[in-house]
């Protein structure tokens, strides 16, 4: 009896992330998950500006491509006129919590049914090491070589924390993926943030932690034990928000 | 049992799976490359492997089966 094949809701086409990036991770359990839902037939993605910006390829399902930080504005559009799809965004840091900050903020408050996968390695991948809102103090990019300074460039977002505070969603749980336990963790709560959108709960959003070993300097091994010691105590895990039961 | 399966194409050798194997069991290969130029993974003792799916859930690419 086979143990794990790969999901028919991925395509075979080789993916283009760097060796060691978690990104390919977080596909496959976004796909296992509406497998395992049923719902793959009648899903919608919606694809971000950032690595990502090929995950059309690579899921099996119909999606469509934003302008850079608009996923959950496009999201909305899509769910408001096919309620009966399922509808998710996939969007990274730079994308989620810069230049679409406003966008994801409001689809949150307004509580729209859609699913937000948020995958935070604090950088900018795709564009090349940028520093992105949610970069570690200390850790260095290409727009802040000396490391990030707080007196220069502020401080990093914590968006689970930030949106757990609005009335509009329905689930909030921040995941990580530097090991495999962690990864079997973050897809029961993926799971269930597709879960609480099928039930009509309304705006669910799980922040995964991943590794970017390219422009973090490091390799892929170490890029997670990085996250594992420095990134998790900035980011704690958890569940902030779920309207079916008290947490924290 | 269950044995893991390496799909030598589709590995980038990113060595994420020989450090979360609890039987340590998969090494990178050395010298010997795949097409798209990386060192990819081995099961150096298919014996040993207990088919507990730790490689494949952390496996970024997909290239390992287990069955």
């Amino acid at each position: 009896m086979p143990v794990f094949h790969k999901t028919k809701v991925l395509t075979d086409v080789p993916m283009h992330y760097c060796p060691g990036c978690t990104h390919g991770v977080v596909h496959r359990l976004v796909a296992e998950c509406l497998e395992e839902l049923g719902v793959a037939g009648k899903t919608i993605g919606v694809a971000p500006v950032g690595c990502a910006v090929f995950a059309y390829n690579y899921f099996n399902l119909d999606m469509a491509e934003a302008a850079h930080g608009r996923a959950p504005a496009m999201a909305t559009g899509i769910k408001r006129v096919r309620p009966e799809c399922v509808v998710f965004a996939y969007q990274g840091d730079g994308d989620l919590a810069s230049i679409g900050a406003a966008e994801t903020v409001h689809a949150a408050a307004r509580g729209e049914n859609i699913t937000v996968i948020f995958i935070n390695n604090g950088i900018y991948g795709m564009t090349g090491g940028q520093m992105a809102p949610t970069t570690l103090i200390g850790a260095k990019a290409t727009t802040c070589p000396y490391g990030r300074d707080p007196k220069v460039n502020g401080y990093p977002v914590r968006v689970s924390e930030m949106l757990a505070q609005l009335d509009g969603p329905s689930y909030i749980a921040r995941v990580s993926t530097h090991n495999a336990r962690a990864v079997l963790d973050a897809k029961k709560h993926i799971r269930r943030a597709f879960e609480k959108q099928i039930e009509g709960k309304g705006f669910a959003l799980v922040e995964v932690l991943t590794g970017c070993p390219t422009n973090w300097a490091m390799s892929p091994v170490d890029a997670l034990k990085y996250v594992e010691e420095q990134v998790i105590p900035y980011y704690p895990l958890g569940v902030y928000k779920d309207t079916d039961k008290e947490v924290r | 049992m269950p044995k893991a399966k390496i799909k030598k194409e589709v590995c980038k050798g990113c060595g994420l799976c020989v450090v979360n194997c609890p039987k340590k069991i998969l090494k990178l290969t050395e010298r010997e490359i795949n097409a798209m130029g990386y060192n990819y993974c081995q099961v150096s003792d298919p014996e040993a492997c207990i088919g507990c799916a730790m490689c494949a859930a952390i496996c970024p690419d997909c290239a390992i089966d287990v069955d």
